[in-house]
This record gives structure tokens, sequence and C-alpha cells, in this order.
């Protein structure tokens, strides 16, 4: 193998699991470490110029870092991962002022003026990047206050109104001119408005029907799940009945099912028909309505609506079977013998959610696909028409607020480079900084030890409280101890290990004592030989090889980044500092911190 | 104070036949400097003991005084141990074998330890042909004493302050198949891959089985001029053939290229494999090992590798005719036979 880059950034980054995988490249471990340290405001606006929400995101988060985290590979057993998405929300608890330190207005007007249709997380990523190099922004939602489907869709039990509003108010204040309960009907008239750039950030706001015998006749007492949800937030809806069946197996169903039992619904059930094990929702999400006593009833397969003299009498359903061919593909097959009949006083349906663009010309120079989906650009997106870019669900389907943060970030990017007529594609470095954490003997910056703790369960409140009102939140947070010590199971995979070919004097000290049989000193081959040529064969291709220059010996030294532990034994074991442990900060670029610098 | 070995392995660690795998071998973590050749060869007695499927409360290991008489803390926790006086560890291994000839026994010991103050009991352990493997950690200075010119030191060679040594060295690999040892070996703490098949035929050998392994110090002794360094060891090693240790009953199924090969098979059934053999060199004979080293040495080079073995060698406990068993395991029947086997024993001196 050629010898590895370490001067790309991107190698490094990648070391960094869980910073890797978060969409917005959140700096994890600098977070976890400030929180460890008690220094939860500087930990919350690491966050915050990251993920724009860290209140909500350290409740709600779809967590995809806490998969790719390292900690929940290390032993091949029950080790979990680090709660790296309910520790953000420590720091958004004890932080302190947090307002002196964002960007203060009012800012100088660039004379430039934009639009952003929908006020969910990408619009309001925008606008927060933007306001601070002096556009003139103004947000359109149709409903009456900003956050869209976090305000909406997610319950309060999981989000309160409070962490929320505070959020959208750090963007709303920095100037942008809001246009409330205000229904965009045509892109065209808004483009006519003398805009520079439009962004699209209206989510996927239509919930898919269930179109089956007796849906019309019983329609008064069958809802659409978002619809509902929307009702509920907003208090159009405060009640339901007794016996309530949820259809889907996503996080909506999940969402609609707790919802149902706080507003009357005692007999609540969620019927899916996929297995269980393959149910869209978070297993956190399906944990906490099976604690709610919502059963969840799967492979059935909903038939029809039973409606007698006009009154929603319950459904029958299917009993199927999930069979798979070669290739995986799944097939649900009945198992035959009579279908079920489930009582309900009303239905939720929750089998997904579309996106909808009546209000899109077709004649805007934006062209859509065969889905009548958006043609956008992945890395500037912009759409077709230069002027008009799209973002969050809006952009590929529905996904997660993180994800339309990401997303956010990048098209305020491009909407600045558009209106500076720059070219979109040079896109910013990122941020980045590598520096060596020795401070002596048996000593560094940071806590190289691994603590052997579980991961730490977040407390609840009691079911009893909970149930019985809305808006009681259900989580309680870590407290700032166990917040330290959940911290501490951090294995700080953003100080790397950083190798010094023309200082190794190959005494394989480190290869000795590394406690994952890292290390390797071979002979070198091609990455598919090199990896089963070493101490431990390296059979996660997920996981790159760190290639030294040739040795003086002309063997190589090979690290195998997978299970590494950060735990510096190899550079305090290294008679030269051949091997030294270093901070790596990466952190994306965003709109407000980079471009203006090169204006 | 951040100095502490996680208790995380890697998770696909393999077994050995006693379903441990290799951390069941380890010790406690090295206070040895950072990257001391010591530490190096603990790695390899923890790999050899762990692809042997050694049984850790059947070994013993035991030391002299050192920086290498200190390594035993860092291998086999779950093995018996005796850490000795100065030079001091034959004559207690000589004990504890006499006494209990059911475990294996691992004596490790520095140049200094056996070259100068234990040389006395060095050359007595190997005349009795006593059933261990003895480990030489030979660094060419007394490493704990803070890096003073060894026995072991090469004439000529410069020591870390500049200063030439004047007296001839001792080559204890000579000396000891000189002496009869029916094992020999020498080897590098930088070559695991001869470092360990050597340690596991030692351990399998079933009488004094050597190893005098250069290690170097690299606090005292890694320095220009000096012939213990890591730099000069691997310019100068030179190896008498490739050496695999191969089991008893298991297939042998690597094939190598031209070159000379041999099987040693051992008491046991067990095989040392030797292929690319070195010109004019016999293993099984004591006279062209003898050879062997001393044409290597006019020649400046460090001669590694299996250097002598007599695979049908006879330890003392079997030369003087001792029980069977281990002491700890007789009954009170059996070590007080009565007054009639007295009567009978002293007729027989008569
Ligand atoms: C029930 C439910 C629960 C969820 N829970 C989570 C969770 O826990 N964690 C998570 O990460 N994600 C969750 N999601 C997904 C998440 O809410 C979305 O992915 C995210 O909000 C998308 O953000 P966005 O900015 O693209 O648009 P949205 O947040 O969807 O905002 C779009 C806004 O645009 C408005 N709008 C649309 N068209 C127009 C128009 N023509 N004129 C004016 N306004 C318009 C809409 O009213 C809406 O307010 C959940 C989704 C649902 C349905
Ligand atoms: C009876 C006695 N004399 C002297 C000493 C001092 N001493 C301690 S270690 C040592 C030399 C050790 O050298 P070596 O065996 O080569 O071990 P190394 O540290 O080099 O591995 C000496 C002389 C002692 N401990 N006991
Ligand atoms: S913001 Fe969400 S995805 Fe990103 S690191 Fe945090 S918890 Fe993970
Ligand atoms: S930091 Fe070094 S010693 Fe520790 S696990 Fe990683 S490679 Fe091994
Ligand atoms: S002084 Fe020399 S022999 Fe002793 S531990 Fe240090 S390097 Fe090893
Ligand atoms: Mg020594």
């Amino acid at each position: 193998m050629e010898p590895t880059n370490i001067n790309n950034p991107e190698y490094f980054h990648k070391v960094v699991d869980c910073q890797h995988a978060c969409p917005a490249h959140t700096p994890v471990p600098e977070y976890i470490r400030l929180i460890a340290e008690e220094k939860y405001t500087e930990a919350y606006m690491i966050n915050w110029d990251s993920n724009v929400f860290p209140g909500v995101l350290g409740r709600t988060c779809d967590r995809p870092c806490e998969p790719a985290c390292r900690r929940g590979r290390i032993d091949g057993q029950d080790e979990e991962p680090v709660a790296i998405c309910r520790l953000k929300r420590v720091a958004a608890d004890n932080k302190g002022d947090v307002k002196s330190l964002m960007p203060q207005g009012p800012f100088k007007p660039n004379g430039k003026k934009i639009a952003l249709i929908g006020a969910g997380p990408a619009s309001l990523t925008v606008a927060r990047d933007l306001a601070p190099l002096g556009y003139e922004i103004h947000l359109y939602d149709e409903q009456k206050l900003g956050g869209g489907f976090m305000r909406s869709q997610i319950p309060s039990f999981r989000l309160p109104e409070t962490v929320l509003n505070e959020e959208v108010n750090y963007i709303l204040d920095l100037g942008i001119h809001t246009h409330f309960n205000h229904y965009v009907k045509s892109l065209k008239d808004t483009l006519a408005n003398g805009y520079d750039a439009v962004f699209v950030g209206s989510g996927a706001p239509k919930g898919r029907d269930l179109d089956i015998p007796g849906r019309k006749e019983g329609a008064s007492n069958i809802h659409i799940g978002i619809n509902w949800l929307a009702n509920v937030a907003f208090e159009h809806t405060a009640k339901i009945g007794k016996k309530v069946i949820v259809l889907g197996g996503g996080n909506t169903a999940m969402d609609c099912c707790r919802t149902a039992r706080r507003l009357g619904g005692n007999d609540v059930k969620v019927v899916v028909r996929s297995p269980f094990a393959e149910m869209k929702a978070s297993p956190w999400e399906k944990e906490d309505a099976a604690h709610e006593d919502i059963p969840i009833i799967d492979n059935h397969v909903p038939k029809s609506f039973v409606v007698e003299n006009g009154v929603l009498k319950g459904m029958m359903f299917e009993k199927v079977v999930a069979e798979y061919d070669k290739e995986g593909k799944r097939k649900l097959v009945p198992v035959g013998g009579p279908d079920i009949f489930i009582e309900a006083d009303d239905v939720l349906i929750a089998v997904g959610q579309e996106n909808s663009y009546p209000w899109i010309e077709r004649d805007l120079g934006i062209d859509f696909d065969k889905w009548e989906m958006p043609i956008v650009n992945e890395v500037t997106f912009v759409s077709s028409n230069p002027k008009v870019f799209f973002g969050g669900d809006a952009a590929w389907g529905p996904k997660n607020v993180i994800t339309a943060v990401a997303h956010g970030h990048q098209a305020a990017i491009s909407m600045d480079l558009f209106c500076r007529g720059e070219s979109m594609t040079v896109r910013p470095s990122p941020f980045v900084n590598l520096v060596s954490q020795k401070m002596g003997i048996h000593e560094w910056a940071y806590d190289s030890a691994v603590v052997n703790d579980e991961r730490y369960v977040v407390p609840q409140a009691e079911k009893k409280v909970t149930l019985s009102n809305r808006k009681k939140e259900v989580e309680l947070g870590f407290s700032g101890i166990t917040g330290f010590k959940e911290a501490q199971r951090c294995l700080n995979c953003d100080i790397q290990t950083v190798f010094t070919t023309d200082k190794c004097i190959e005494c394989d000290a480190c290869m000795d004592v590394c406690p994952t049989a890292c290390i390797s000193f071979t002979d070198n081959a091609d990455e598919s030989d090199l990896r089963n040529m070493l101490k431990m064969p390296a059979l996660n291709k997920s996981q790159d090889l760190y290639v030294s220059e040739p040795l003086k010996t002309k063997r190589v030294m090979v690290k195998d980044e997978n299970v590494c532990l950060h735990c510096g034994l190899c550079a305090e074991r290294c008679p030269t500092s051949a091997w030294d442990m270093q901070k790596f900060f990466y952190n994306v670029t965003k709109a407000h911190t980079g471009c203006s610098s090169h204006k | 104070m951040t100095y502490i070995r996680p208790k995380f392995r890697h998770p696909e660690l393999p077994k050995n036949k006693l379903g441990y795998s290799v951390d069941y071998y380890e010790g406690a973590l090295s206070t040895l400097c950072a990257g001391c050749g010591h530490d190096s060869i603990s790695a390899g007695i923890i790999q050899a003991a762990f692809e042997l499927n050694i049984e850790p409360h059947k070994l013993a290991k035991l030391s002299g005084i050192g920086c290498s008489s200190k390594t035993p803390a860092y291998f086999l926790s779950n093995s018996h141990g005796f850490n000795s006086v100065h030079g001091r560890m034959p004559s207690v291994a000589t004990g504890a074998n006499l006494a209990n000839r059911d475990l294996t026994y691992f004596g490790v010991s520095g140049d200094g330890d056996t070259a100068s103050i234990g040389m006395g009991q060095f050359v007595h352990a190997i005349r009795r042909s006593l059933n261990m493997t003895y480990i030489v950690m030979n660094n060419g200075c007394y490493g704990l004493t803070k890096g003073q010119d060894s026995a072991t030191a090469d004439q000529g060679s410069k020591n870390k302050s500049g200063n030439v040594n004047l007296f001839e060295s001792i080559d204890l690999a000579s000396l000891a198949i000189e002496l009869g040892a029916t094992f020999v070996a020498q080897s590098f703490s930088g070559d695991k891959s001869q470092l360990v098949p050597l340690i596991k035929a030692a351990m399998n050998h079933p009488g004094f089985a050597f190893i005098n392994v250069i290690s170097p110090c690299v606090t005292f002794n890694n320095n220009m001029g000096s012939t213990k360094s890591y730099d000069y060891v691997r310019e100068h090693v030179e190896a008498t053939a490739t050496i695999d240790f191969v089991p008893e009953m298991q297939e042998i199924s690597v094939e190598y290229g031209k070159g000379k090969q041999k099987q040693v098979v051992m008491h046991d059934g067990s095989v040392i494999q030797l292929h690319k053999l070195s010109e004019d060199w016999d293993p099984l004979d004591r006279q062209s090992a003898m050879n062997a080293v001393l044409n290597s040495k006019a020649k400046n080079e460090i001669l590694t590798g299996l250097l002598y073995v007599n695979p049908d060698a006879h330890d003392l406990h079997h030369m003087i005719n001792t029980s069977d068993r281990a002491l700890n395991s007789l009954t009170k029947a059996e070590l007080c036979p009565g007054s009639e086997m007295l009567v009978d024993i002293n007729s027989g001196l008569r």
C-alpha cells in the first residue's frame, strides 16, 4: 500500500467515527470532553455552530453517530456506544449565557434579499448562517410559529416548547423578517418579488393515506397521523377515543400512539405490516412505546375499516409472514385462515409522508423527475434554476432534523457564493488543527485512561404523571455527575495516533503494548493481502489502515484503526516519540465563518 | 498520571485449546524503559505460552536481579514465580525442580546476572542438565544499575559515555555448548518470528534449554559504537536457518523452496522444522555448531537461530534416579515406608 497521507484532513476525520457519521460533522469528542470539564457553555457553542439546535437535538436527534461510535465495537459483545445525543442535552440544560457568544446584530446590510420557504430546521439554518453576512432574509411559513416539523410533529413530551422556542428565537433575533400564517401559493410570484435567491425548505408535508374499503364511511374517526399530530400541537385537537389503532411502524407511528395515550386512549395498539425487527422506528422509540403499555402487533396487513351505522367499529387485518428470496428481497405472504378483527374508536394512519409541490410552477426552469421531485445538486443544493435552492426534507424526501441542518449549512454557502457571483463548486475547506497532547512522562492533556463503566440510562419522569399531561417531558436528562461519568466513556477518538517514520527504531514496544493489537510491523503488500498479514487480521473494511513510509528494515508500520482505544499506550511506550497523541479538530466551514473572510 | 492498561482486548482474539486467549498469559504493565528489548522478549514468551496451550498453574518463572530479571512480573501473571537473589536463580530452580518435577521451569536472567555474579551457578545448572528453559536477556550491560559494561560486552565496543571495553567478552552460547547443554539457541529481541518458535522448542526440550537473546538496552547501550544496539544487531545478524516449531500430531503443510531443510523430531513427537539452513552446519552435531558460532564471530556476525540440539537428552531426575512423582504428591506411607524397609536399606549398605 502507499503510505497514508495524513495531511488530507479526511483521513483523521474518518477516524472520529461519530463526527464522521454526523451529517453536520459535529466535533463530538471535543464537546464531550468540555462537558466532563463542566464547560457546558463552550460545549453548547461547539454544538450550536455545527448543528444549530443542541437543545432540540439533545432530545430528539436520530443519532446516526451512535451506531458508528467506536465504543460499540470494542468488545464484540454488549458494550454500548457512548450516549452522545443525551450528553448534548447536558450541555444545553446546564449552559450559561450563550447569547452574547452568538453573532451580534444589527448587521450591515449587503444589499441582497433572500426568501426562505418553510420555517423548519433547514431554512432556519440558512437564516442563521446568512444573516450575519448582511442578507435581508424573509422567512415564510403557513404555521403561526417557526420550527417546522420540530414544532408541529415532535410531541411536547419529547421536546418541550420552551426549548424549541429558545433555539428558534436565537435565529429569529438575528433580524429575520418573518411571514408566518403565510402559505406560499406561487413560487413564480415569490421570485417576482425581487429576491436574489430563494431557498425551498418546505419539508415533506403530505401524509400518505390508505385507500381500503370503509375509508370514506369511517372518515370522521380516521386521521392522517401527521395532520393529527399538528392539530394536537396547535391545540385544535385535545381528545381521542378510548380504543385506538395506529397503523405504521416508523417514528411517526410511535409519536402518534404515545400522543393518543395522553389524549384519552387507554387501549392503544400499533399494527404494522412488517416483522417487529424490521420496523423503521428507532429501537429506543419502540422501547418507550412498550414502556407506555402500547403493544406492537406485527405481520398484520390492513384489509378494511369496519363501519356500522356510520360509526367506526374497528379494522380487519390479514396475518402474513415475511419470506425472503435469494437477493434478500422481502415478500409478505398470507398465512391463511380468517382475517383478524381489531376493535377501534379511532384510527391514526402513519404509513409515510411525501413531498408535494402544487405551488411550484413547472415553467420556472426547475427540472422535476418522474416522481415529481425537483432535481437538486447534492453538493451545492441548487436546482436547475440557479436562483432556487432546496434542502431538508424538501430535497430528497423525509429524513431528520440533523440532515436538514447539514443541508442548510451547505445551501447557505452556495447562496452566498451565488449572490457574490462566485463559483458554487469551489467549496470552502474545513477548519482543521492538530496539536500534541504530551504534557510530560505519563501525562497527557486528555484523560487517556479507558473507563469500564456501562452506558448510563437517562432517568424518566413517572409514567402516571407523563401520561396524564401531554406537555410533561418524559426524559429528565442526565444529572451533572451522571453526565460526567457518561462523558468519561468517550474514547477520545479525535486524539489521533500520529506516526513519524524516521523516528522509529523498530523496537516493537508499541506493537507489544497495544491492548487491542492495532499495530503491526510487516512487509508491505496490497491492501487485501496486508489486511491478513497483521497481528490481528483487519476484517472491518470500513475502517482504514494507517501505513507508514518504508522503515529501515524495509518493512512498514501498519495500524488498523478499527478498534484503537486512543489510550495513548503506544505513544507512552515509544522511546523516540515516533508515536504522538495529537488532538485533531475538524470543523465544517459555515457561510458566516468561512466565506466572509475571502470577500 | 494516566498509565493504565485498558481492560479491552481485540474483540476477535483467537482462543487456544484450553479456551484462553493470549491476554490470559499477560502480566502487569511493564515499568521498564520505553523501548527496552526485554519487553519484546516478554511479549514473545506470552505468545509462546499461549500457542503451547500452557496451563498457567503448571509453570514457574524464576529470575535473579536486574531489569531482565524483573520481567517475570510482566508476563504469565497466573503462573508461579520466584524473584530470587542476584545470580542465584539456578539454585532456586534446582531446588524447585527436584521437589516438583511436574512444573515447567522458566528461568529469566540477564548478562550481568548470569555471566558475572551468577556464572558459578549457571555452569553447574548446565552440567546437571536441569530440565528448564534458561533465557538470558543480553544487553551487554548492567541496565538496572545504570549501564556499566557487563562481561558479555564485546571487546572494543563503546559504551554510552564513550569508554572502550578492554576485555574479552564471554560468549554464553558457546560456553553452554561446551558445557554440554542439550539445547542452545541465540536470538534477537527484535525478531519475534524467530524468537517465538525458539522459546516454544526450548520449553518442549527435556533438558537444559538455553537461549541467549540479544536485547538492546535502549537507555544505556543503544549508542553508536555499541555492538548491542538495535542498529548494530540488525546490520550484523545472520541466521542459521529459518525455524518453525510444529507441535506433535500436526500435519506439516508448509512448503519451502530451494535450500537445505531439516526436521528435528523431539522426544514427545513435536518437530523443529528448519529451512534455508546455512552451509556446513548440522544442528545435531556439537562440533559443527561450535564451528558455526566461531566462524560467524570471526566475520563479525551475530549468529542467531537454533545452534545445537540433542533431542534425546536426559535430565537430572533421570540421571540421579529420583522419584517419578512430585514430592508434594507423595503420601506419608510412601515417605515413611516403615522400619522393615529401613532394615532392608541398611542391610543393602553392609
Ligand atoms: C411525527 C414526526 C416525528 C419526528 N421526529 C423526529 C425526531 O425525533 N428527530 C428528528 O431528527 N426528526 C424527526 N422527524 C423528522 C423531522 O421533523 C424532519 O425531517 C425535519 O423537520 C425536516 O426539516 P425541514 O427543514 O426540511 O422541513 P420541516 O421541518 O418539515 O418544515 C417545513 C415547513 O414548511 C412549511 N411549508 C411547507 N410548504 C409551505 C408553503 N408552500 N408555504 C409556507 N410554508 C410551507 C410547513 O408547514 C413546515 O412548517 C419527525 C417527523 C415526524 C413526521
Ligand atoms: C549481590 C548483589 N550485587 C550487586 C547488585 C547490584 N545489581 C543489581 S542489578 C545488577 C546487574 C544487572 O545486570 P543484568 O543482569 O545484565 O540485568 P539488566 O538490568 O541489564 O537486564 C547489579 C550489579 C545486587 N542487586 N545484588
Ligand atoms: S448531532 Fe445528532 S447526529 Fe450529530 S453527533 Fe450529535 S447526536 Fe450524533
Ligand atoms: S492508542 Fe495506541 S496503544 Fe492505544 S489502542 Fe490505539 S494504537 Fe493501541
Ligand atoms: S535500563 Fe536498559 S535494560 Fe533496564 S529497562 Fe531501561 S532499557 Fe531496559
Ligand atoms: Mg544486562
